[in-house]
């Protein structure tokens, strides 16, 4: 159906591009860090070689995290989800020029933040703990990039209330209904972020304030640090659902239970903050505990995605002929790139979803929390879950970008092997030397305390981490030749699925907004009222900034 | 149901059961004054009860003061630490001991050594250009 409405979609198209290749360009930089610390983490040190670019590995480290997970996954999301939202409505989304707006709001708020960062005056890595101070265009630069998102989510709202008008008695489509979540559950989450920039670290960067507090801004940056996890993860699941069952061949399996999972998203992503301050003193044991158990609630609508996600798959596979308990997986089309990619994404995430739980653990937090076994964590979700299914999503969307066939199938499938070989590797070494003491944003080539034990597993991280920049690189490759050298034009972009049990089957409170926002912010307010409450009335504003790089 | 009743009961398990406890409020002090306030005036080894110790540690950019700590097997030891400047972190991962030091605050977690050797301690929060050296270590020497 959004097929016969694709003509007017082209200013959507346009708009796509450029996200896209914002976000291609800040990942390049990110894998080309990556490789650095890899290698670093296997003894050998680069840093003087590269050093007109890079001032140290932690200048490296900041520009790592801030592209990678900032900036790759955010421009990617806009874009990404404006399109989707629009095919589903098989409408343009309204005011291409309040698009426009945004859309160079964000990349000036990028180049802004950008500039201290390559200079060697922002080297505060992506979590920007004062008292460490950064150059104010940073935190000014960073906050129009969160500003932008909000103005897609206005854009979304409208056009939703556009599409209500018309279409009274309709389901919203499935996949429009959950890039309205997400960017709705993002826009709430982000407040904590907000309110760190605007209240405490733009006037102290600038010098209007003297001080700041570490323990508020940890609290108020891990508000929106966790939940920003979901707003990565919530597109890829988009994919997963409504897009990847019909590339499998299938259907998906349950509409409603997909709308459901993601309202408890909506629901539980945000007040789960603490558990990244497990460790921090000065915040009460009983809320900590209260974020853990959100925390495990949180884990309740990822499990029925994946639930949902593998039963789509079963059924496109034994459409293809697939039998058996488990040999139907073998019959998924793995010569489909996009889907090999997401496809083994998932794998790999199960394998974060198990390792995740340790995080999440109260206490065995304790044995982890700050080693490299957290760095192995999030390269299996943000890196892999979202970074390979992202790279998969390219791999239909660029040519659809374009109107110009991929490069070469072949040629994708290797990068997508490659990643998720390399990524096996990487991973498996990076938690088992967390495990075994070593801490991570930590240069390991230079440190003093290096083990003879840790060194085999050292090696490791350098080998899957070269094989991880392969693979990028040959992403790159595939997507430039795609776009200059492709003879053939764009094949049909994947339809969505259809549904085995279809949306008129979900309750129509599923559909409703209020009540669900609502609960949202209550959760909110019990989880975090208190402390932030607190902390707000008892803390002076005296800790003075420091630059240590 | 039987998956989050489990996940439920794993949290409540690891929460209690263990006896890990996680590092709690010990007050707050001014980072610009940390070396003039008590107890941190006076960094050191303490021994304050038989076989029992407090080690006041400040942390600053790059050092941990006191960073070779010496005790006897079978002590316990209760670490008081705070930063003189960015946030850092004292991880002693073979006592499970592993607490933010944030300025302004001061961290208080009890560690048991109960067997003789050498147990490294490290930053393990970014907290500036040589982080990667800022260490130390808990020496336990035998009881004769
Ligand atoms: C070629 C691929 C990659 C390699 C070789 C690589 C390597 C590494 C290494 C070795 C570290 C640890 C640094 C340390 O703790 O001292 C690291 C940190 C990190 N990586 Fe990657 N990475 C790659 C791709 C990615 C991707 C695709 C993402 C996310 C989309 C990502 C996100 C992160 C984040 C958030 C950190 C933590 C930064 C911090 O602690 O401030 N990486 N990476
Ligand atoms: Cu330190
Ligand atoms: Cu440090």
């Amino acid at each position: 159906m959004a097929q016969a409405a694709l003509p007017s979609l082209r200013s959507e198209r346009r708009l796509g591009g450029a996200y896209l290749l914002v976000a291609l360009l800040a990942l390049f930089v990110g894998v080309a860090t990556g490789l650095l610390q890899a290698l670093d983490h296997a003894g050998l040190n680069l840093y003087p070689q590269v050093l007109p670019l890079l001032k140290s590995y932690y200048h490296g480290l900041s520009l790592h995290g801030v592209m990678n997970i900032l900036v790759w996954t955010t421009f990617f999301i806009c874009g990404f989800l404006q399109y989707l939202a629009a095919r589903a409505f098989a409408r343009p989304l309204v005011s291409p020029a309040l698009a426009w707006f945004t859309f160079w709001l964000m990349t000036a708020g990028l180049v802004l933040a950008a500039i201290p960062l390559l200079g060697n005056h922002a080297t505060v890595l992506f979590t920007f703990y004062p008292p460490m101070r950064a150059h104010w265009a940073f935190y000014v630069g960073l906050t129009l990039v969160v500003v932008g998102t909000w103005l897609v989510t206005w854009r979304l709202v409208l056009t939703y209330r556009a599409w209500r008008r018309e279409h009274p008695q309709t389901r919203t489509p499935l996949a429009a209904f959950m890039a309205l979540v997400t960017f709705v559950m993002w826009t709430l989450a982000s407040l904590g972020l907000a309110v760190e920039m605007l209240v405490l670290l733009i006037p102290w960067s600038l010098g209007w304030r003297q001080g700041t507090d570490p323990l508020l801004a940890r609290t108020l940056f891990w508000f929106t640090g966790h939940p920003i996890v979901y707003f990565w993860l919530l597109p890829t699941y988009i994919s997963w659902y409504t897009l990847v069952p019909r590339q499998a061949g299938g259907q998906l399996f349950s509409d409603p239970m997909a709308r459901a999972s993601f309202l408890l998203f909506l629901l539980l992503s945000t007040p789960v903050g603490f558990h990244h301050q497990y460790t921090d003193p000065g915040i009460e044991q009983g809320w900590k505990l209260v974020h853990a158990f959100f925390t495990f609630a949180v884990f309740f609508p990822s499990l029925l995605t994946f639930f949902n996600v593998v039963a789509s798959l079963e059924i496109g596979a034994r459409r293809r002929g697939g039998q058996g308990l488990f040999a139907w997986f073998l019959k998924l089309p793995w010569g489909d790139p996009s889907l090999a990619a997401q496809v083994l994404a998932m794998i790999l995430f199960a394998f974060g979803g198990i390792g995740g739980l340790v995080n999440a653990s109260y206490s065995l937090n304790l044995v982890v929390h700050n080693t490299t076994y957290v760095v192995g964590h999030f390269h299996l979700t943000v890196g892999t879950a979202v970074t390979l299914s992202f790279m998969g999503i390219t791999y239909w969307l660029v040519p659809v970008l374009r109107g110009r066939d991929l490069w070469s199938r072949r040629l994708a499938l290797v990068q997508v092997w490659l990643w998720f070989a390399g990524m096996t590797v990487f991973s498996f070494a990076l938690h088992d030397l967390g495990l075994q003491g070593m801490p991570r944003r930590t240069m390991i080539s230079l440190a003093t305390y290096v083990q003879a034990a840790w060194r085999p597993m050292m090696l490791l991280v350098g080998i899957g981490g070269t094989v991880l920049f392969l693979s990028a690189l040959l992403y790159f490759l595939n997507l430039v030749l795609t776009c200059l050298a492709s003879p053939r034009p764009a094949p049909e972009e994947p339809a969505f699925a259809e549904a085995l049990s279809g949306p008129e089957e979900a309750p129509a409170i599923l559909d409703r907004w209020r009540p669900w926002l609502l609960a949202a912010v209550v959760f909110i307010l019990i989880a975090y009222g208190p402390t932030l409450v607190h902390l707000f009335r008892t803390t002076p504003l005296t800790v003075p900034g420091w630059r240590v790089w | 149901m039987a998956i989050p009743v489990g996940m439920l009961a794993a949290l409540l398990v690891t929460a209690f059961g263990a006896h890990l406890g996680l590092p709690g409020d010990a007050g707050r002090i001014d980072p610009t004054q940390v070396a003039q306030t008590p107890p941190f005036d006076r960094p050191g080894v303490f021994e304050v009860a038989p076989g029992r110790y407090e080690v006041v540690m400040v942390a600053g950019i790059w050092v941990f003061t006191p960073n070779v700590i010496t005790v006897p097997e079978g002590s316990e030891v209760t670490f008081i630490a705070t930063s003189r400047d960015v946030i850092h972190g004292f991880f002693l991962p073979h006592a499970d001991v592993n607490v933010m030091l944030l300025p302004g605050r001061v961290a208080r977690v009890t560690a048991r050594f109960p067997k003789a050797g050498e147990y490294p301690f490290v930053c393990h929060e970014y907290c500036g250009i040589a982080h990667h050296t800022m260490a130390g270590k808990v020496i336990v020497v035998p009881r004769s």
